[in-house]
């Protein structure tokens, strides 16, 4: 099945822009501003708005259409979880197949500084009403909080005995994220713990795809909850059984 | 000002008088002692600068070298050896850099270094007090054009000359304030870094250097928009009172600079922070410098509903930490948060609450209102509305300092469309609602009126059990944002040090003279 953007008709390809050219506005910017957009494959391009940011930069909005079209069928991708279980589901699950509260460890590591994403996922409350991991009844989860170095959170895995591990990273700028995650993924290799737990990446910028790339067992970007995460944690251990 | 909202004086009173006595022991141990970081930054008013070849900054070198004298305070050395050398504080900041080593030399008569020691301070005192007047002269001059709120922007580009790029840009299009966010981590260093600088994470090192470059070209961009364009940085951290002397040097307007922040959310050990907090605030308030303190971060890791009243709680207690340190209301910049759900039914009436709350209580203070980021999704149009509702509970309640939401909050550091995008929707919302807070009235016994009062009565029931456990322990026990610290935990407690019998510290002795601190 081939598809392309929809505006307000099947298959016209509309769709909408902004950007920025480091160029003083005027009516040459807005002229420059709609050969690029055509210079980007699009068709039809109108600029509908520019506005002066500074002397050297404008602002513009632009509509434009696309012939361009994308055959859907042929898209590969696996999402970590493709079903959630609830709080309980999960708990009754691990109580089941394994007997034993599953121990996670979480992390915001390297130098990123933001807690919110790890908070999200495993502080007792949770976020936007799902609970975190510490609710739940079959999870012993420990959160070490952010700026935590990835040594710091190998040993205290290991200390702990975890069966997954879960890192946060919120900044991205200059991929400092992949270099860190990189770093990781080495150390537990390194410190031959790599098939005896899980790892986990989780962030605004975090894809399943670039995680497992990365060598991680799952990646959960934005709209994510706990809920995903103890799903994919609690089936993926029984799996590997 | 006529209370909207039939907050209870005696309540805001009793409320006050807690902060007081929790802060009082506090105080005595602030008094009791010094850090390396307020000595650094004491050799640094007083002329030290500059770095070893592999980036050791000169104070750091002293610290290290000088090892217990430290005790008796580390003025005394670094004039000593200006006074034995007879070189210039630039002369012996190069040499020192080289190796040169000057815990060798005995001490000359006390009297002279003394008079050494005057002579320093009356330079910083001429510099800050240009700096002053200067910046006053200038709001004075371009006093037309100032909008209320102030609008607050953000750069974070990593390289010092992108950010000069886009805090002028921003200028143009309608900031009056830019912060420099700072790379992340640095918060972390026990050392501030030297020279402009083009690589950071999340943000740019905050360096003496880059204060001047940033400083500079907001200079310029005022001249050319008849406004005067503030410079904020981030006085936190390991270095929190270094930064307040160097932003003190280079004239920044508003400091970052929270009395417990970076006990809670950076893991800094807590004696440490309110030494340091104290020291940088009484230089802040000498430099007639704003600070704005971090209570949005209790709303961000918890729930803005729930946990209003730590807010409050915590911008008592930075008040009586700021006036303990001879801080005058008027530069007490203290915060709070737009960060309620916005699932919520009615969640905009609490938050337009809680705003109308803190203006009543905190009057003369020029309150920085923090705008929604926990619940901005990627989804950039809805954030872009949440941002309008903030806009206006903002100028509903008359808040002082204004930090713009970003329609890309959660995604990116800003592109440069975003802050315009921003400003122009705060000065839309701002303008046709100009005089709003003057003309609307809230109904007695209504939703707004009992959500303040609620939070009041939460507020004071807390901080007096925070009272009860003294501030060390209610730390200590998860009190405060369910964070536990414990007393001799997180990082810097080896910087802290006792005072010994002779401790000497012109620089302090000057500035509690100035300000007449507690």
């Amino acid at each position: 099945m081939n598809i392309k953007p929809y505006g307000d008709t099947l298959n016209d390809g509309a769709m909408q822009l902004s950007f920025t050219l480091p160029v003083k506005a005027c009516g040459r910017a807005a002229e420059a501003a709609r050969l690029y957009v055509l210079k980007l494959g699009f068709k039809d391009c109108s600029v509908v708005y520019q506005e002066a940011l500074s002397d050297d930069f404008t602002f513009f909005v632009a509509y434009a259409k696309s012939d361009v079209s994308l055959d859907y069928s042929k898209v590969e991708y696996a999402e970590a979880v493709s079903d959630t279980m609830t709080m309980n589901e999960t708990d009754e699950f691990i109580s089941r197949h394994f007997g034993r509260k599953l121990v996670v460890v979480g992390a915001c590591t390297g130098s990123d500084a933001h807690t919110v994403g790890i908070d999200a996922i495993m502080n007792m409350k949770g976020y936007n009403h799902h609970f975190g991991l510490e609710r739940y009844q079959m999870l012993e989860a420990h959160n070490l909080g952010a700026q935590v170095p990835n040594e710091k959170l190998i040993e205290y895995a290991r200390k702990v005995k975890a069966d997954a591990i879960l890192v946060s990273q919120v900044v991205t700028q200059k991929d400092v994220h992949i270099h860190n995650l990189t770093q990781l993924i080495e150390l537990l290799e390194a410190e031959k713990l790599r098939g005896k737990m899980l790892a986990i990446v989780g962030g605004p910028r975090i894809s399943n795809k670039l995680a497992v790339e990365l060598g991680f067992n799952a990646g959960f970007g934005a709209g994510s909850y706990a809920d995903h995460v103890a799903t994919f944690i609690a089936r993926k251990l029984a799996e590997k059984k | 000002m006529k209370s909207k909202l039939g907050l209870s004086k005696t309540k805001i009173a009793a409320a006050r008088k807690s902060a007081e006595k929790i802060t009082a022991p506090v105080q005595k141990f602030i008094g009791d002692h010094s850090t390396v970081a307020v000595e650094r930054a004491t050799l640094r008013l007083l002329g030290a600068d500059m770095t070893s070849p592999d980036g050791v900054p000169v104070p750091n070198m002293l610290v290290d070298a000088l090892k217990d004298r430290i005790q008796s305070g580390l003025s005394r050395y670094y004039i000593n050896a200006l006074l034995k050398t007879a070189k210039t504080p630039q002369e012996l900041n190069e040499a020192i850099g080289k190796g040169f080593d000057i815990t060798s030399f005995g001490l000359v008569d006390a009297h002279h270094i003394e008079q050494k020691g005057r002579e320093l301070v009356d330079a910083f005192d001429r510099l800050v007090s240009k700096n002053v007047q200067h910046r006053r002269a200038k709001l004075e001059e371009f006093s037309s054009a100032v909008k209320s709120p102030l609008l607050y922007v953000i750069v974070a580009t990593g390289n010092i000359y992108e950010d000069v790029k886009q805090a002028q840009a921003a200028a143009v299009e309608g900031a009056d304030i830019v912060a420099v966010i700072r790379t992340t981590a640095q918060s972390l260093l026990d050392y501030v870094p030297y020279g402009a600088t083009t690589e950071g994470f999340g943000g740019t090192y905050a360096t003496q250097e880059n204060f001047r470059i940033m400083r500079a070209a907001l200079d310029e961009v005022s001249q050319k928009q008849k406004r005067y364009i503030r410079l904020v940085n981030y006085c936190s951290g390991l270095c929190m009172p270094e930064i307040a002397a160097m932003g003190a040097m280079e004239r920044l307007d508003v400091m970052l600079n929270d009395s417990m922040y970076g006990i809670l959310f950076r893991d800094i050990n807590m004696y440490r922070t309110f030494v340091d907090q104290n020291f940088s605030r009484m230089i802040n308030a000498r430099a007639e410098i704003i600070i704005n303190t971090g209570e949005d971060n209790y709303l961000t890791t918890s729930d803005a509903v729930e946990k209003a009243h730590t807010v409050l709680a915590s911008q008592f207690i930075n008040e009586r930490f700021a006036f303990r340190a001879g801080m005058p209301s008027g530069l007490m910049g203290l915060g709070h948060a737009f960060e309620m759900d916005p699932e919520i039914k009615n969640g905009f009436l609490l938050e337009l609450s809680q705003a109308q709350m803190a203006r009543e209580i905190f009057p003369d203070a020029p309150l920085k209102y923090m705008p929604p980021t926990k619940f901005m999704t990627g989804n950039v149009f809805k954030g872009y509305a949440m941002n309008a509702m903030f806009n206006f509970a903002s100028k509903a309640t008359g808040q002082s300092i204004h930090l713009l939401g970003m329609l890309t909050e959660a995604i990116h550091t800003p592109h440069i469309a975003d802050r315009f995008l921003a400003i122009q929707n705060a000065m839309y919302v701002m303008n046709s609602m100009a005089d709003f807070q003057s003309e609307v009235e809230f109904k007695k016994g209504g939703i707004i009126q009992k959500r303040a009062q609620q939070v009041l009565d939460e507020t004071a029931a807390f901080l007096s059990e925070v009272q009860k456990a003294g501030l060390f322990d209610a730390i200590e026990r998860g009190m405060f944002a369910d964070v536990k610290r414990p007393k001799d935990g997180g990082k810097g407690l080896a910087g802290v040090f006792e005072k010994g019998p002779d401790y000497w510290n012109p620089v302090e002795d000057y500035l509690k003279k100035s300000l007449k601190a507690a």
